[in-house]
């Protein structure tokens, strides 16, 4: 199946100048927003993938849905920011036929084809959505894959194949089929509402969990997107609550009349760590998932807030500002062997290990707030975005890409939800029905 | 009656300025007194202040009901103190009277770090009221970071009205 092709060591150069960024520091504090000419993204035809009889289904006929899936196809490949694909619009209508044997002469102004199709014998029945991706060039198969779905979920099916086709052609590990966790904002700035909110990594299937008669604050997915951690102001506290998506049910992660805020999971689902201000001393603490006693990690006289496991557990990269001001530092996970590990200018805040290990995500208070990356050593700092407020990263569950929010300025400033690409050069607003804040994205889907 | 009836009227006004006075705003003064005496029906039109012990009563009693912090700072100073003891003061004087403070922090900050913020500046407050003799267990704390301004505005003088304690009295 895996052949060799003229496309992937292209892919794979790209792949090694976005790496290799990571030890050009500061190079680029000041950041292009969207650079869209394509000039190094690899040129890809999505054209409507045909069906083989036109029946309905419950979420449109399947010859709606091959146009929406090659849609939502290109949109993912365009939003990685490796791709320029074109397409459905404007490109020609292909056969059922020609799925599996492309006529490469219509692409030639192309370097690689996605082609598939849709089938369903309607109704509710599941759809199958084949998906192929060739190489132009070489008139060669580079992969292809079937994905048998509920009708309702013809956007999974659209996510995987835009994942096969990421994945086969970077190297990468895919990231595309996973979902957000967000805060959606509405009303005047002294008396906003925020409601916890979840949707898919592209914004689609918007779903609001709280209805805003209390701030909700700083969700986050568990490992299994069986339940939310998130901050609510129900009752006038400040509390930890899970949700269960499953039941719609919640419960306290743990009984204090403290105040209890910034939620993170250990990366098995098993661990819970957390901050609690005591007399106004906050200090980052962990509990089981099950509950339990917490245990205290860090007793400095000064704010220890917020946390991020390393993907294998071991260790936390957290912030405090026990030096007089807000600095990044990691511990081990049982609170031992604390260093502090940013030395730049500014303040350090929001720290978030990568899934992959080898970078940490965080902002960066210098004048504007920017986010930016660094290797856990605390080297290699390298600035990302550049808003007047963008803050709080979260990582795609490749390590690949960043959402974060940013925030305007005045009486009307409002937030949005970005995304950014490592090369700090791709990005872009995510749409969202209202405003949003603190992202939080959940690994690839089950 | 028609010289009383003025008097009245006078000291309510007065009373109403006073309560102003720590953020002295033209259009939240009182409209100026009307000479009304043709109408004035002494039973009916009783004199009426603020409840003892109320929300209202602790904001004509005391200086003000918030003490503001400098960028990062969570340190009370003089004038925060003497704003303090016009609560304590209170306090003794209604001494079934519970309060909460509220903590909080500007804009320019990342959202968890200004709820620890909130809730060491709210502690401040709660402490120096400790320490001058409040009884600890009338006074909660809470923080909003910053997600409750009350100046809208992206410039210095709106964050500094934001990095403020508030006291507010639990009814």
């Amino acid at each position: 199946m895996i052949r060799f092709s003229s496309i992937t060591p292209r892919m794979t150069a790209l792949l090694a100048l976005l790496l290799a960024t990571t030890g050009v520091s500061h190079a680029q504090l000041s950041v292009d927003v969207t650079d869209d000419s394509g000039t190094n993204a690899l040129k890809i035809a999505v054209p409507v993938l045909p069906t083989s009889q036109n029946v309905a289904t419950p979420a449109g006929s399947t010859q709606e849905l091959g146009q929406k899936i090659a849609q939502v196809i290109a949109d993912d490949l365009k939003g990685s920011g490796l791709f320029a694909p074109v397409g459905p619009a404007g490109l020609p209508a292909i056969s059922m036929a020609e799925v599996t044997a492309p006529v490469f002469s219509k692409w030639s102004a192309y370097e690689a084809l996605v082609q598939g199709f849709v089938r369903s014998a309607g109704g509710d029945n599941d759809i199958t959505v084949g998906c192929y991706l060739y190489d132009t060039a070489l008139q060669s198969e580079l992969t292809r894959q079937g994905y048998v779905v509920a009708p309702k979920d013809w956007r999974r099916a659209a996510h995987k194949c835009a994942d096969a086709i990421y994945a086969r052609l970077s190297g990468e590990s895919p990231f595309f089929d996973s979902r957000i966790a967000y805060i959606a904002e509405s009303g005047p700035k002294d008396k906003r509402v925020k409601r916890l909110a979840i949707m898919d990594s592209d914004g689609a299937n918007h779903r609001f969990i709280t209805n805003g008669q209390s701030i909700a604050l700083t969700p986050r997915f568990s490992p299994d997107y069986g339940s939310i951690l998130y901050v609510s102001y129900v009752g006038d506290r400040v509390r930890i609550f899970v949700y269960d998506i499953g039941t719609g049910k919640q419960r306290l992660i743990t009984e204090s009349s403290n105040t209890t805020f910034a939620p993170r999971w250990s990366p098995d689902g098993r661990w819970i760590l957390f901050s609690m201000a005591i007399g106004g001393n906050t200090d980052i603490y962990r509990v089981s998932s099950n509950g339990g006693t917490p245990t205290r990690l860090t007793t400095a006289p000064g704010i220890d807030v917020g946390g991020s496991y390393s993907p294998d557990g071991t260790k936390i990269v957290f912030e405090s500002d026990r030096s007089g001001s807000q600095q990044l530092y990691i511990m081990n996970a049982d609170g031992s062997g604390q260093r502090r590990i940013s030395h730049g200018s500014g303040r350090y805040a929001t720290p978030e290990w990568s899934p992959r290990g080898d970078l940490i995500a965080f902002t960066k208070m210098a004048g504007n707030f920017h986010v930016a990356v660094m290797t856990p050593d605390g080297n290699n700092e390298r600035i990302l975005t550049n808003g007047w407020q963008d803050e709080s990263p979260t990582w795609s569950p490749n390590g690949r890409v960043l959402q974060f929010f940013r925030t305007s300025a005045g009486r009307s400033g409002a937030s949005q939800i970005w995304q950014v690409d490592l090369t700090g050069v791709n990005e872009r607003r995510i749409p969202t029905p209202l405003s949003g804040s603190d992202p939080a994205w959940g690994p690839l889907l089950p | 009656m028609a010289p009383l009836t003025r008097t009245l009227v006078i000291a309510t006004a007065l009373v109403a300025l006073s309560a102003c006075s720590k953020k002295p705003k033209p259009e939240d003064l009182p409209p100026p007194p009307v000479d009304n005496s043709q109408a004035y029906d002494p039973n009916a039109n009783a004199p009426t202040g603020p409840v003892k012990g109320s929300q209202e009563d602790f904001l004509a009693s005391v200086m003000s009901d918030r003490i503001y912090f400098g960028l990062d700072q969570y340190n009370v100073d003089e004038e925060d103190q003497a704003t303090l003891r016009s609560q304590a003061q209170w306090l003794a004087q209604n001494p079934t009277a519970r309060i909460t403070i509220e903590g909080h922090a500007d804009e320019r900050g990342t959202r968890d770090y200004n709820l620890a913020l909130g809730e060491r500046r709210a502690n401040a407050a709660k402490n120096y009221l400790a320490s001058i003799g409040v009884d600890s267990s009338r006074i909660s704390t809470i923080s909003y970071g910053k997600e409750r301004p009350v100046a809208l505005g992206s410039d210095e003088a709106a964050w500094a009205q934001n990095r403020r304690a508030v006291t507010v009295t639990v009814q």
